[in-house]
């Protein structure tokens, strides 16, 4: 198997993946490749089912046939919380913040492999603990500047906005340090000047950082400025792929979005 | 006066005996979320487990392995916690209200064997003769009654320490943001289930325990020592004191154990010896008006919840901040 970028594997590849529920084929065959570093968006009208790719993806959903690969290895079986482990993790459309813990707390539970978290070391290895938890506080707060929450640390998860707690799911995210993101609707029920922000960090993570990005997104504009790829879904499957502005000048692609009123 | 001081220590040990087990329904509770309603069920398990290694070999039943108090109290608090992961294992996928039954179950289960078991828990007659701390000084009763509540009061303290550092830990905080947000939880790689399992065993372990200690101190248990009832009582404990607070568990214990030995008292007084039994079914009914009292006034316990925040967050350095004013 061999990429246009000359990678051995894929970070992130899905073949005949579908999903049903009862008889309606919510996705049908989609066959997806994430290549190493690359920025892609998956559009699609309301219905298309973005939603459920992405959940198959994100392993809260099984799929009905078809297999993921994460960077080469099949994870179809596996349940939500082994992603990460493989490297992949994921942001929600609505933002789930720990809303009664701190911004740094919220942050810190994304932190991989600490001595602290389990039981054993809790009670047993105190300088062990301490020493992984002073390093993921630095880390913590390192990544709290890069997504502008810093002066938040102390408050409340509950206090932030909608934007806000958007940036707080990265950190908390990247605090796994993944090198895969699966971001849904980044944009969604953002006010425009932080949304700046967040697309900002966003091509930061994927140019600077080397982050594979695959971008569910139902904002064109935000699509085609991000993204040098798009596949566009339509009725469960692939209507169309390639560059932004190609895509969005494709009959079929403006067909499915108007729909009836073209 | 003398008297009175041996019965105040007798009653603060016994109360912190239930600050025990109300520190374990804490854990699984207040920290975690998990509704068990078979307390009284994990209590019995250390009591008796504590009571069948300390005691003397009898004829009448078997067991009776003399061990020191010490093990009696770890293996009833360990006995408790493999009970509590096995009942857990099965259980603990369901929500909330199944989870409440599935535990009620447990727990009734556990009473009818120690009720049928004859041949290792005495059956309707319980064991008796378990060892008490401290038995040599038993002709001083003031001296005998402090040593047992000096020892009782560093067991709550210890069991207190032990499980504020647990749930100022890491894990602690991976507990909270189960309970917080689950989905979240899991898409970052935390195991809910095997979470859930510890704190449920963890609990378990420390009821046990706090079983295990009140039987050394009364000396005597029978299955009917461990109906519904305790499992209210310790439910109420938690609630008043403040469910999530770890010093409002060990509050919550005092107080409501004090409410029950107070109306205990006031009923022997008050009614002729024929109208008792009834009548001291007015100590669930003082118990029920407390209960109603708190939640009307403060409805998350006296003490309630506190922001529990890791030991390890210190606040930034100085020269780490980014912005100041």
């Amino acid at each position: 198997m061999t990429t246009r970028q000359g990678h051995a594997l894929p970070p992130l590849q899905t073949t005949g993946l579908s999903r049903s529920f009862s008889g309606f084929k919510a996705v049908d065959g989609m066959s997806l490749s994430l290549h190493k570093s690359e920025l892609l968006g998956l559009i699609g009208p309301n219905g298309a089912g973005k939603t459920t790719m992405f959940n198959m993806l994100a392993g809260s959903l099984p799929s009905s046939s078809g297999s993921i690969c994460i960077h080469g290895r099949d994870v179809t079986g596996q349940d939500a919380r082994t992603r990460i482990g493989h490297g992949m993790g994921r942001s929600f459309q609505i933002p789930k913040p720990f809303p009664h813990m701190t911004v740094l707390e919220n942050v810190l539970t994304g932190a991989q492999n600490q001595t602290g978290e389990r039981l054993f070391g809790a009670c047993f290895q105190p300088g062990r603990v301490r020493r992984d938890e002073h390093a993921a506080v630095e880390k913590a707060r390192g990544l709290l500047d890069f997504l502008l929450l810093s002066h938040l640390e102390g408050q409340m998860a509950a206090v932030l906005s909608g934007g806000q707690r958007k940036l707080l799911e990265l950190a908390r995210l990247l605090m796994a340090d993944p090198d895969i993101l699966l971001l849904d609707e980044p944009a969604a029920g953002v006010n425009p000047s932080l949304l700046e922000q967040i697309m900002d960090r966003i091509v930061t993570l994927n140019t600077q950082h080397g982050k594979s990005i695959l971008l569910i997104e139902h904002n064109m504009q935000m699509v085609g400025r991000l993204c040098s790829r798009v596949v566009v879904m339509a009725q469960g499957r692939e209507l169309a792929q390639g560059r932004p502005d190609d895509v969005t000048r494709d009959p079929d692609v403006i067909r499915a979005y108007l729909g009836d009123a073209a | 006066m003398i008297d009175l001081l041996s019965y105040g220590a007798f009653f603060l040990t016994m109360a912190l005996s239930y600050s025990v087990i109300c520190l374990g329904l804490n854990v699984q509770w207040g920290q975690t979320g998990l509704f068990n309603v078979g307390v009284a069920g994990f209590v019995a398990v250390g009591a008796y487990i504590s009571a069948v290694l300390t005691t003397p070999e009898t004829a009448e039943r078997l067991g009776g392995f003399h061990m020191p108090i010490a093990l009696g109290w770890l293996g009833g608090g360990l006995g408790a916690a493999f009970l509590s992961a096995l009942v857990g294992a099965v259980t603990l996928r369901l929500r909330a209200d199944y989870l409440a039954i599935a535990t009620f179950g447990a727990a009734v289960v556990i009473q009818l064997v120690l009720l049928n078991l004859e041949t290792i828990t005495g059956g309707p007659f319980g064991i008796g003769f378990i060892p008490r701390p401290f038995g040599d000084l038993a002709t001083n009763a003031n001296a005998f009654g402090l040593a047992n509540l000096v020892l009782m009061a560093v067991l709550v303290l210890v069991t207190y320490l032990v499980l504020e550092h647990l749930v100022r830990s890491p894990w602690g905080r991976v507990l909270r943001a189960i309970r917080e947000d689950e989905d979240a939880a899991r898409a970052l790689g935390k195991s809910p289930e095997r979470f859930r399992l510890q704190a449920f065993a963890l609990g378990g372990f420390v009821m046990g325990l706090g079983g295990a200690a009140q039987a050394h101190f009364i000396g005597f248990i029978a299955p009917d020592n461990y109906l519904p009832t305790l499992t209210f009582q310790v439910w109420t404990m938690l609630i008043i004191g403040g469910a999530g607070n770890m010093r409002g568990a060990i509050l919550g214990g005092v107080l409501v154990w004090g409410i029950w030995a107070m109306s205990g008292n006031l009923v022997s007084q008050l009614f002729p010896a024929e109208h008792q039994a009834r009548a001291s079914s007015l100590q669930i009914v003082m118990i029920g008006v407390a209960l109603c009292a708190v939640l009307l006034m403060r409805p998350r316990g006296i003490l309630g919840e506190v922001k529990t925040l890791s030991r390890h967050l210190g606040p930034r350095k100085p020269e780490d901040t980014v912005r100041e004013g």
